[in-house]
């Protein structure tokens, strides 16, 4: 029988990645004077699923590799050795090295074999040393060398009573042992008491089996491998008439080919292991970035809501197509009570679709205690990760797309926010700083919030720094706002020095790009020797957009509602025309450009030419308003976001479209795009 | 046919199991852990029984423990799925009351084999 | 995988000789104004009547608009326009030609407004003769190579260099 076992390494995959998850955060949750048996069974079990696994789909270098950790795991497990922070630091270590691994043969790329010896060493280097009281005696299993020819094996089995309850069967071990060759059977019916005191479950027989050809004792002793220890069992060559050899099962069971190798190197000389404290700092290749993003694993409760909203559907749509069978005004009550169900059935249907692509956001928050972890140690500094929130749902794609920028803000804060040891002790604070990463919902928007308890940002060196770097003049008034907000200019950094840690030459710039071309906003509070807190705002989804749309000639474009201040009609002495310059308009104490629409996007037919005959929408994109001119607003809708570029291309004003109910298509209107088109 | 629990927390041994015999005829049911098994092992009376042995909530040894108690499961075949090649689980599984044991990592044909050896 | 797809199809094409599996290539014909031209069969995804698109701003005069097609949306090129061969006029009974195509590994739908389909025609592959510079009206650069199908000339269009955008896509590749 043939099966293709490339069919399950998908599913493998995942669950080893997923596996390698529980380890990592099992590890780092592990606390050395306290350590929780179960966490350590979990982690233990999550490398014993690996390796059983790797094992069997044909990826024996995982499997040997996975091997040592779980030795040294079910060693911990067992409470024969200790659980020391090297050991799990070694662990980690290789953790990140089997995750490299599997990327590796996921990827059919080229495995770094040395990086792997490295681990190994590493991990064998602390199977051998290490804290352990005393490694298990593994028997090597001797092959039992025979002489080449034998005729045969003559076996005394005699089952315990209880031989039955195991669910053996002396049967098939007679029909095993015929399968190797001609068999003579002989009971002893010796042992089966009177039949009062029979009881039909136990077994009272014994044989004695003569099994005649040139076979290895080996397979012999394979058929009686299960029930060794609920039999009394004799094996003897033929040849030999010697006396009855003691009892075949002092031997050590013969288990020999699945052993995997033991543990080597006590050759290897110790290697002082770098390898634990991890050099993948960089985090911008930690687990979830990057991994296919094509499938999605949804909660089967999500699945069944689905399932029933769909059924509703079709009850709905039976009932409407009974009643267009035969149609008569007396059933239009029905006719429209249906169509309203069908409404709020497909709103229901819509609703549960998109909730299947949301994940809460744990997703995310999961790589950072080990972000944390590895970087504190690293800059010396005490600091504790708090998680608030995080079964908040976003969307699958926000989730892939605010890793990065997070990551980003969660290093600036144990870089630049949290102060060293000693500083806080001196600022009279906890020598233990806390960073906590919170996510909730509020409105139609995920907020996400990086705070610390650190230094706070500085507003006269934020201002002494951005007049050096010259990005705004000498006489400038910032409110504490826009102060915060110099460190998102390109080419500002408060970091006296680039560390390796927040330097890599990405600015908060991007990171304020990265999330504003998400659709979202970034918020700084801070307080200067008290803290910061970076929060990010969010679209909850990134397919459906609230919007409104308005009417251009006969065109029709929907903008963000999120994006949208005010609508105001225009008087006369409202705007300002200043040659070259374009049009303003007062709003309140505010100058702000006009965009016409008809000419920006050169639409025939526009009803409203003069501003006092349309509309003026008030937009803010990317921290600039401007009054966008339109002939009306129409309606307000939810609706489906869809890529123009697709199939077609990038157009300069325009994020995407949508389909209305009609069928036809709407452009979505991408504010800050319209400014730059305005601004040429 | 006869049919099997197929007893595994991870997904990929699991369906290649299940996968495997199903191929081979028999009539197989997943679970997911010990507790699960147990709860279907109730509720239908299995021919055979194959096990991992390390799950969260309930591991095989105790469900093997578990299941032969219950008068429908006193002559069962139970089957371990394990890597472990010391002594150590083999023992407390056939204290459980364990027919057998498949050694991880097997292929479909051992496993084949295997279950066509208990189930006669 | 599509990319290679693309290749071969363009190698076919234009080295007829060394594709031996079968010496036919079935193309879809359709005129505008009185001229014929051909696309490879397996290009072409349906064929729709026209219907109204909605205009993008800022783009060349050809490209008339987008459509939903069943949930994408797809953009609809006037041919004529594209081949400066005048303006057209729609009507219902204008055609358009749903095609696709392979820009680098990506897959395009693109709809082509025709005057009308007239044919699908068997061409013997290795009756089909190079391009040579017409000089005149249509740019040659979208044209794989001619043929002559019932008396009359057929020009073979090359649907992956059809497809490019202007400022979208290279024009190598």
């Amino acid at each position: 029988m043939s099966i293709d076992m490339a069919q399950f390494h998908q599913i493998f995959f995942e669950e080893s990645f997923e596996g390698l998850d529980i380890m990592e955060s099992g590890l780092l949750n592990l606390d050395m004077g306290d350590v929780d048996a179960e966490t350590i069974n979990t982690i233990f079990r999550a490398a014993h699923s690996i390796k059983g696994g790797s094992g069997t789909f044909g990826f024996s270098a995982v499997a040997d590799f996975t091997h040592a950790m779980e030795t040294l795991l079910d060693e911990m497990r067992d409470g024969r050795r200790k659980v020391t922070q090297p050991a799990v630091n070694v662990l980690l270590g290789s953790v990140d090295c089997l995750r490299e691994m599997l990327t590796a043969i996921q990827d059919e790329k080229i495995l770094d074999e040395a990086k792997v010896t490295e681990h190994k060493k590493a991990l064998d280097t602390e199977l051998n040393g290490g804290d352990n009281t005393a490694l298990p005696s593994v028997q090597p299993t001797q092959p039992i060398a025979f002489e080449n020819e034998n005729a045969g094996w003559r076996i005394a089995f005699s089952p315990h009573t209880d031989l039955l309850k195991t669910g053996n069967d002396p049967v098939r071990m007679f029909r095993e042992l015929a399968e190797l060759g001609q068999i003579d059977i002989t009971v002893d019916l010796q042992g089966v008491p009177g039949l009062y005191e029979l009881d039909p479950e136990e077994c009272h027989l014994s044989w004695q089996i003569t099994v005649h050809g040139d076979i290895p004792r080996s397979e012999v002793d394979d058929i009686f491998d299960w029930v060794e220890e609920h039999c009394d069992l004799a094996v003897q060559d033929i040849k030999q008439t010697t006396q009855a050899s003691s009892p075949v099962f002092d031997e050590p069971p013969q288990t020999a080919a699945i052993e995997t190798t033991p543990p080597s190197s006590a050759t290897n000389p110790p290697i002082v292991s770098e390898s634990g404290q991890s050099e993948k700092i960089n985090a911008d290749k930690t687990p979830s970035a990057g991994k296919s993003s094509a499938s999605i694993r949804v909660d089967t409760a999500k699945i069944d809501t689905l399932i029933n909203m769909v059924g509703e559907l079709v009850i709905t749509q039976s009932m409407l197509s009974l009643i267009g069978e035969h149609f008569d005004l007396n059933k239009l009550d029905q006719l429209k009570n249906g169509l309203a169900q069908l409404e709020r059935h497909t709103r229901e249907l819509q609703e549960s679709v998109m909730n299947i692509r949301m994940l809460p956001i744990s997703f995310v928050f999961s790589r950072f205690p080990r972000l944390v972890h590895d970087l504190s140690s690293k800059l010396g500094k005490k600091i504790e990760l708090q998680l608030i929130g995080e079964h908040t749902e976003v969307d699958k794609t926000v989730v892939e797309l605010i890793s990065d920028p997070l990551v980003h803000l969660v290093r600036n804060s144990l870089d630049h926010g949290i102060e060293t040891p000693d500083e806080r002790i001196a600022a009279g604070k906890q020598e233990t700083g806390t960073v906590t990463l919170e996510a909730y919902h509020r409105g139609g928007n995920i907020v996400i919030e990086v705070s610390d308890d650190g230094r706070g940002l500085d507003k006269d060196k934020l201002r002494a720094k951005a007049l050096e770097k010259g990005l705004i003049q000498d006489d400038a008034v910032l409110s504490d706002k826009q102060t915060f907000e110099l460190i998102f200019m390109p080419g500002f950094s408060t970091a006296e020095q680039l560390t390796d840690v927040s330097g890599r030459g990405v600015g908060m710039d991007v990171v304020k790009r990265n999330i504003q071309s998400l659709g979202g906003n970034i918020d700084i509070v801070s307080q200067l020797g008290t803290g910061s807190t970076m929060a990010i705002y969010l679209p909850l989804t990134l397919a459906i957009l609230d919007g409104q749309s308005v009417a251009v000639g006969d065109e029709t474009y929907i903008i963000p509602l999120g994006s949208i201040i005010e609508s105001i009609n225009v008087t006369e002495r409202m705007i300002n025309r200043v040659a070259g310059k374009g049009e303003t308009f007062r709003l309140r104490q505010e100058y702000l450009p006009i965009i016409r629409m008809h000419e920006i996007f050169s639409v025939p037919n526009a009803k409203a030419t003069k501003l006092t005959e349309g509309l003026l929408v008030v937009v803010e994109g990317q921290g600039i308003r401007c009054g966008l001119f339109v002939d009306d607003l129409l309606t307000q809708q939810q609706v489906v976001v869809k890529s123009l570029e697709a199939n077609y291309r990038h157009v300069e004003g325009i994020s995407g479209a949508t389909i209305l109910g009609d069928g036809s298509v709407a452009l979505i209107l991408d504010i800050p795009g319209l400014v730059r088109l305005s601004n040429h | 046919m006869a049919s099997i629990l197929a007893v595994d927390d991870s997904a990929s041994m699991r369906q290649m199991v299940s996968f495997t015999l199903k191929g081979a005829g028999y009539d197989v049911v997943e679970a997911v852990d010990g507790v699960d098994a147990l709860n279907k092992a109730k509720s239908k009376k299995f021919d055979c029984v194959v096990t991992d042995v390390n799950m969260p909530n309930k591991d095989g040894i105790a469900l093997i423990k578990d299941l032969r108690a219950l008068p429908d499961y006193k002559f069962v075949p139970m089957l371990m799925l394990t890597t472990e090649s010391g002594t150590d689980k083999k023992q407390q599984g056939k204290e459980a009351g364990a027919t057998g044991w498949i050694v991880k990592p097997f292929n479909p044909d051992q496993l084949l084999k295997t279950i066509q050896k208990v189930l006669g | 995988m599509n990319n290679k797809m693309a290749n071969t199809d363009d190698q076919s094409q234009q080295q007829p000789d060394s594709k031996k599996s079968s010496d036919m290539a079935q193309y879809l014909s359709f005129t505008l104004g009185d001229e014929e031209y051909g696309v490879d069969i397996l290009r072409v995804q349906e064929i729709r009547s026209w219907e109204p698109v909605s205009r993008i701003p800022n783009v060349p005069a050809y490209e008339k608009g987008v459509v939903n097609l069943r949930g994408a949306i797809v953009p609809i090129i006037d041919l004529r326009e594209r081949f400066n061969l005048g303006h057209s006029h729609y009507t219902p009974l204008t055609v358009v030609v749903v095609l696709q195509a392979f820009i680098g590994s990506k897959p395009r739908v693109m709809g082509v407004v025709v005057d009308s389909v007239s044919n699908v025609i068997d061409i013997e592959k290795t009756r089909i003769q190079s391009a040579p510079d017409f000089g005149a009206k249509v740019s040659t650069e979208f044209i794989n190579g001619l043929a002559s199908f019932n008396e009359r000339m057929v020009m073979l269009l090359d649907v992956n260099k059809l497809l490019k955008l202007e400022g979208v896509d290279n024009d190598e590749n």
